[in-house]
């Protein structure tokens, strides 16, 4: 969110023609923008404090739906699976997409059709994808299984029927499909490394990793702080690879905040109490971002 | 001289390393796929042998037109095509407009309305998706494509993309068009778009790629067989019983073959999309 900072011309004068013109150019869009963005944004919080199930008058209850949260498991299984999911696929992602990035960067032969494939994963649906990677970890019968055993491995997860491998087998799919996306930036960051430092600290003796470490990366920041920030607000988020593949389970192993968001409102249709779980999914989603708000200023600078 | 052998052997066996690397990188991307497209040619009781026939004795091409019977799939690609056509072109009109008040055309208020549009950006589908589907109820919208369409097709993060491509043109150009007698339409038109084509490209891509691939709007509002995009037919296909699957894995090449193809032949649009969306977002 750069706004243009050069000072430019003013503009014909600001006259009523102006506002005339101003709106009805921006008409169409606005008016779509009010009705279903701005007036369901503010819907959202005031549905919070509500007890509304679809059937019936909503009824203020003021903070009831919160306290109704901590005490109730699903609620509290989805907020742990989700900072287990965050805590795990954030890392995953950012290094392999760094390290492709960086190996990528190199003077490589088809360079281009690499990029071509690793990006892939990420323009296709999480639908299909999911119901591939589904057979692909059948526990019994599955190529991955199959291949671990005949590399000797004899103790094998029974990956999505297990209530303790099924998030991690979620988050390996997702890494997969997504750490093409990040890497894409990452080389795109890298081109706008300055080639001089490698000169300069080429003639200092320094080896690959002392350029990685003190030329590379610190150019690099603004572009990891970047792709740390979005991916973390998209982890948040996940939901499809887990409707498809889990629904949630075993048990309650692979619940997460919007599954618990999703079920609650449109299968109990606990429109007030899943606005509230809603809320905290966005509380969360507003720290990072203000967390952001302030580093941009500063990694802003620092180019 | 020594020296200088064991530097040239140390590089070369440094390019290998990276070779095996990038290639294992690439195999991964791609082994899922293959699978799929090897899968969906099988027998139910071939897809599981191990080690895997890469290419199946006899490819049972009868699969696709096995789906074909068992789920108007024909009636879910059209689907999915009419949304993402309709959305993606409501996208770039209303958002080329409003980019372009919100850039050239100054008015009291202009601003403080556009760090309204900043602010709910950042409002993810999830936290608004219960007031509109009940919204959309009061319109009697429910089971209808209108719903998804007038959900998606007036985002703030497409005004927000292109106003900061229009703001980039000096002002001079469009003054200098609107001294020629050009109406603001025209400057929009004739100057404004042809210069940031990159951009309008970028979003195009962005809109249309979401849209195919969205399953948790369709899902909420289509329940109706004639009214289903492609994610949630493929979807409950999976989940219908009995179903082999090979068939499965044949409904997924099939959903995933038009977006991938257009993949392969607009590659540099996707890929500059998400740098554009990614390092200026």
């Amino acid at each position: 969110m750069v706004a243009s900072g050069k000072a430019q011309p003013k503009p014909s004068k600001v006259t009523k023609k102006n506002i005339v013109r101003g709106y009805l150019f921006l008409a169409p869009n606005l008016l779509g923008f009010i009705c279903f963005t701005l007036i369901p944004v503010v819907a959202a919080f005031a549905l919070a404090f509500t007890d509304w199930n679809a059937f019936g008058a909503p009824h203020f209850v003021g903070l009831e739906n919160f306290k109704t949260m901590f005490g109730d498991a699903n609620f509290k299984a989805s907020f742990w699976n989700n900072m287990k999911y965050t805590l795990l696929y954030v890392p995953g992602t950012i290094i392999l997409a760094l390290l492709f990035a960086l190996a990528l960067n190199k003077k490589i032969v088809a360079k281009g059709a690499f990029r071509v494939i690793y990006f892939l994963p990420y323009i296709t649906s999480m639908v299909a994808v999911s119901m591939i990677w589904r057979m692909l970890y059948n526990g019994t019968y599955g190529p991955i299984n199959a291949a671990l055993k005949s590399l000797g491995f004899t103790n094998v997860p029974n990956w999505l029927a297990d209530p303790k491998w099924a998030m991690y087998a979620i988050i390996i799919m997702c890494i997969w499909k997504n750490y093409g996306y990040y890497m894409v930036i990452f080389l795109a960051g890298l081109t706008g490394v300055d080639v001089t430092l490698y000169e300069a600290a080429q003639l200092d003796g320094a080896n690959a990793w002392q350029k990685f470490w003190n030329v590379t990366f610190p150019q690099l920041s603004p572009t990891t702080f970047f792709v740390t920030i979005t991916c973390i607000i998209s982890s948040f988020k996940v939901f499809d690879a887990i409707n498809v593949m889990t629904e949630g389970g075993p048990g309650r192993s692979t619940y997460v905040l919007v599954y618990t968001i999703y079920t609650e409102a449109f299968r109990n249709y606990r429109f007030g109490y899943a606005s509230s779980v809603a809320l905290v999914l966005f509380s969360m989603i507003l720290l990072v971002t203000l967390i952001q708000w302030r580093g941009q200023k500063k990694w802003v600078e620092y180019m | 001289m020594n020296l200088h052998i064991n530097y040239k052997t140390s590089k070369i066996i440094g390019k290998i390393f990276l070779y095996l690397v990038i290639v294992a990188g690439a195999l991964t991307s791609l082994l899922p796929f293959l699978w799929m497209l090897s899968g969906s040619l099988k027998l139910d009781n071939e897809l599981y042998e191990w080690p895997i026939r890469w290419i199946p004795e006899i490819c049972r091409w009868s699969n696709f037109s096995e789906v074909l019977d068992t789920i108007p799939f024909l009636t879910y690609l059209f689907n999915t095509t009419k949304l993402s056509v309709i959305i993606t072109f409501l996208q770039v009109v209303t958002c080329c407009l409003a980019a372009y008040a919100f850039s050239k055309i100054p008015f009291p208020g202009r601003d403080k309305l556009f760090v309204l549009y900043l602010a709910t950006m950042m409002i993810p589908f999830q936290v608004t998706m219960i007031p509109q589907y009940i919204i959309m109820g009061k319109l009697g919208l429910r089971n209808t494509h209108l719903a998804i369409i007038l959900i998606q097709a007036f985002s703030p993060f497409g005004v927000f993309l292109l106003r900061q491509a229009f703001v980039g043109i000096p002002n001079e150009l469009s003054e200098a068009a609107r001294i020629d007698g050009c109406k603001e339409l025209g400057i929009l038109l004739r100057v404004i778009v042809p210069l940031c084509k990159a951009s309008i490209a970028t979003l195009v891509t962005f809109t249309f790629t979401f849209v195919w691939n969205d399953y948790l709007g369709p899902m909420i509002y289509l329940n109706k067989e004639e009214l289903r995009t492609i994610q949630i037919g493929i979807k409950s296909f999976q989940t219908t019983n009995g179903v082999e699957y090979t068939l499965i894995l044949a409904a997924t090449v099939m959903s995933l073959a038009p977006l991938i193809i257009v993949y392969l032949c607009c590659q540099r649009y996707f890929i500059e999309s998400a740098t554009m969306s990614g390092v200026k977002g």
